[in-house]
């Protein structure tokens, strides 16, 4: 008996011993920040995604493709027909071929896929000192605390500490892994000219294309969460209900 | 008109169909006057949550499986397809892959219920064994379904556990080429894996059936690991247990929605939104969370056929749990000693997942291998020694009137009640 405690003991100390252990050489962590999109309640700020909509047209899609997006989608950020109508006009895709079997391009309609920058991943290599941007349909999700991360990332540009030598063709960033990565600081304060008169700083940009980022990975957040809401209320009082009936139903067994 | 059922049934229409195929009077005697332990607590729900689960899970697989493209080039795409155009497919997705978490945090339960108060002692032993067959198959589906997404992990989960059986000497390179249909995750292994992943839900069913079968024969267990012995000691099933049921599931859902809802990605791997690439390697490869014990075991011995063994030896040693534990008392209640080393062993499997989960490097290499210790000598050593040492507590008269007798004097545990005891098994 006096053993079994013991062994649990071990056990249980052996496994919380591990939390002391700092991890060695691994990136910073990146800062919790707050979401109008965290918590139970979170919606998207309409404002906020916009901005960073064109901050991503304006500078994302220069090198990232978003593969999973449609035009169409765009409806959902507050932009009317119309505008959706106009931003895929202003992109040039491949329009299958014509008559005699020649590739043509067209403008693109509200049911196609966001533009991709480059033709094929190859291309995209080549045009980035061989490293591939990826994809940033899922960034969010594909990353652990994706919002917290690209945010940080997006604000984690730093000279290399003292003794860090930084490759040709790589940036020192805080919070990559490895902490040196092959995009250059993309924002700049004034990359872009905000229509609605917001200052764009980088921190600004940045939480902007977070917003919208977040939206293109996880396009159902509103939905499931307003759907959740009252689902968990109907099953509390469900819960409550059930235990009633039951109490009535057990009241005479002893 | 000989052998025609005899019905008692009011509505002629429920009459004559029972009169020639009397499940009516099948349901109402399994499941509406079935005799139960009046004792039951609420470890007793977990069986109907893991019938809920499985429903769950084909309801919505069969859904998903009609928008789902099994091919390396679509795969990912079309699993985003669900998630954004398919009407409420982001809804089935994520109670589909949260459902396996469910599926698995439900069924771990079950066991733990089945361990602590010896549910697979006589006469329940075959209850118990197909139990673990079905854990086996469980394990298996859910392995394959997270390849279908084809995401990184998926890929690479893939490719580290279909390489184990390479460790099998001799045959072991033919073995992994035959499962792979090719020479390495390819096409072919992710077709035959969607394949077998809508095959499998059904053979489990097929199990769940003979379980139930089982159990309807022996009749349950209950928290004071006595028998039934009179009328006075049960209730029929419905509607006691059903309502008793209900309100297990109705939290089960509640937590259920919380997952979906609010934290649909909690349990998974970022890596799976990465689609997957043969040429890049993920830092740390890591299966669902509900693997990582046997990962950890498999990662804790050096030699790899060692750990391959070590591996499904784990789970292996539960078919051979009801010999193995010798003493003759089923429930915790009643064993001192047992109590705490159950503990222990539930720690030692928390462990384990914990150390499955981090990089196989120092102090989780210890962990793993102290815990790994732990379990083998919990079921292959402790057990068969305490039934022998460990002295039971004096067992009640009977459930309707859970008295402890009175130990005469002298001390122990006394003669214990007829019928209280598992029966010991022949010798062969």
């Amino acid at each position: 008996m006096r053993a079994a405690a013991l062994a649990l003991g071990l056990l249980a100390s052996a496994a919380l011993a591990p939390c002391a252990f700092a991890q060695g050489h691994e990136a910073v962590r990146a800062p919790k920040e707050s979401w109008s999109f965290n918590g139970p309640f979170g919606t998207f700020d309409r404002a906020s995604m916009q901005r960073g909509f064109q901050v991503y047209k304006e500078v994302c899609s220069n090198c990232h493709s978003m593969k999973e997006m449609y035009y169409r989608n765009l409806t959902a950020i507050g932009l009317s027909e119309e505008q959706v109508k106009a931003i895929a006009a202003s992109a040039t895709v491949p329009g299958g071929t014509d008559d005699s079997g020649q590739p043509v391009e067209r403008p693109a309609l509200p049911s196609d896929h966001f533009r991709s920058p480059f033709a094929n991943d190859k291309a995209a290599r080549a045009a980035n000192g061989g490293a591939l941007p990826p994809d940033q349909s899922l960034i969010i999700k594909a990353r652990e605390n994706g919002s917290d991360y690209v945010h940080a990332l997006l604000n984690g540009y730093r000279d290399p500490p003292p003794g860090v030598k930084v490759s040709e063709g790589q940036y020192y960033n805080e919070y990559f892994p490895g902490n040196q990565l092959a995009m250059a600081p993309p924002l700049q304060d004034g990359a872009v000219t905000y229509a609605d008169g917001t200052q764009a700083t980088v921190d600004q940009m940045s939480r902007d294309v977070v917003q919208f980022l977040t939206w293109t990975s996880n396009p159902e957040l509103e939905t499931r969460k307003r759907m959740g809401v009252k689902i968990v209320i109907f099953l509390a009082m469900m819960t409550g209900l059930t235990y009633a009936v039951k109490k009535k139903v057990w009241k005479d067994v002893h | 008109m000989a052998g025609l059922h005899k019905s008692e049934f009011e509505n002629p229409v429920v009459n004559w169909i029972d009169t020639r195929m009397p499940i009516f009077t099948m349901m109402q005697k399994e499941y509406g006057s079935f005799p139960t332990p009046k004792n039951f607590n609420y470890f007793w729900n977990f069986g109907a949550l893991a019938m809920i689960s499985l429903a769950i899970m084909i309801a919505t697989g069969i859904f998903l499986a009609m928008n789902y493209t099994a091919h390396t080039t679509l795969a990912f795409d079309s699993v985003e397809r669900i998630m954004r155009d398919v009407n409420y497919g982001w809804l089935l997705r994520y109670v589909h892959a949260n459902g396996a978490s469910m599926f698995f945090i439900v069924v771990y339960i079950h066991i733990f219920r089945a361990l602590y108060y010896g549910s697979y002692k006589a006469p329940r032993e075959l209850l118990f064994m197909l139990g673990v067959v079905i854990l086996l198959l469980m394990m298996a589906t859910a392995f394959m379904g997270y390849v279908l997404p084809w995401g990184q992990m998926s890929y690479w989960g893939a490719t580290v556990i279909t390489n184990l059986f390479s460790a099998i000497p001799i045959v072991g390179e033919s073995i992994v080429t035959w499962l792979w249909g090719g020479f390495s995750v390819d096409n072919p292994t992710l077709n035959r894996f969607y394949s077998l992943h809508y095959l499998m839900p059904f053979m489990i069913t097929g199990v769940v059936f003979l379980h139930i079968v089982a159990l309807h024969i022996t009749g349950s267990n209950n928290p004071l690991g006595i028998d039934v012995k009179t009328p006075q000691d049960t209730l029929p099933f419905h509607p006691y247990y059903t309502a008793k049921d209900s309100i297990g599931i109705c939290v089960y859902l509640l937590v259920f929605a919380g997952l979906v809802f609010f934290a649909p990605n909690f349990l998974n791997h970022p890596d799976n939104y990465i689609p997957a690439n043969p040429l890049v390697t993920p830092a740390h490869i890591v299966p669902e969370w509900y693997f990582l014990p046997y990962y950890a075991i498999l990662r804790s011995v050096p030699n790899k056929l060692g750990g391959v063994i070590l591996m499904f030896s784990s789970i292996a040693v539960l078919f051979f749990l009801p010999w193995l534990d010798t003493s003759p008392v089923r429930s915790s209640r009643f064993r001192p000693i047992y109590k705490q080393l159950i503990l222990v062993m539930v720690a030692s499997f928390l462990v384990l997942g914990y150390v499955g989960g981090k990089p196989p490097e120092g102090i989780y290499v210890v962990l793993g291998r102290v815990a790994t210790a732990y379990w083998f000598l919990h079921f292959l050593v402790l057990l068969p020694i305490l039934g022998k040492l460990e002295k039971p507590l004096p067992l009640p008269e009977s459930i309707a009137r859970p008295v402890v007798r009175r130990p005469p004097p002298g001390g122990g545990g006394g003669p214990l009640p007829q019928g209280a005891t598992a029966k010991p098994m022949e010798k062969s």
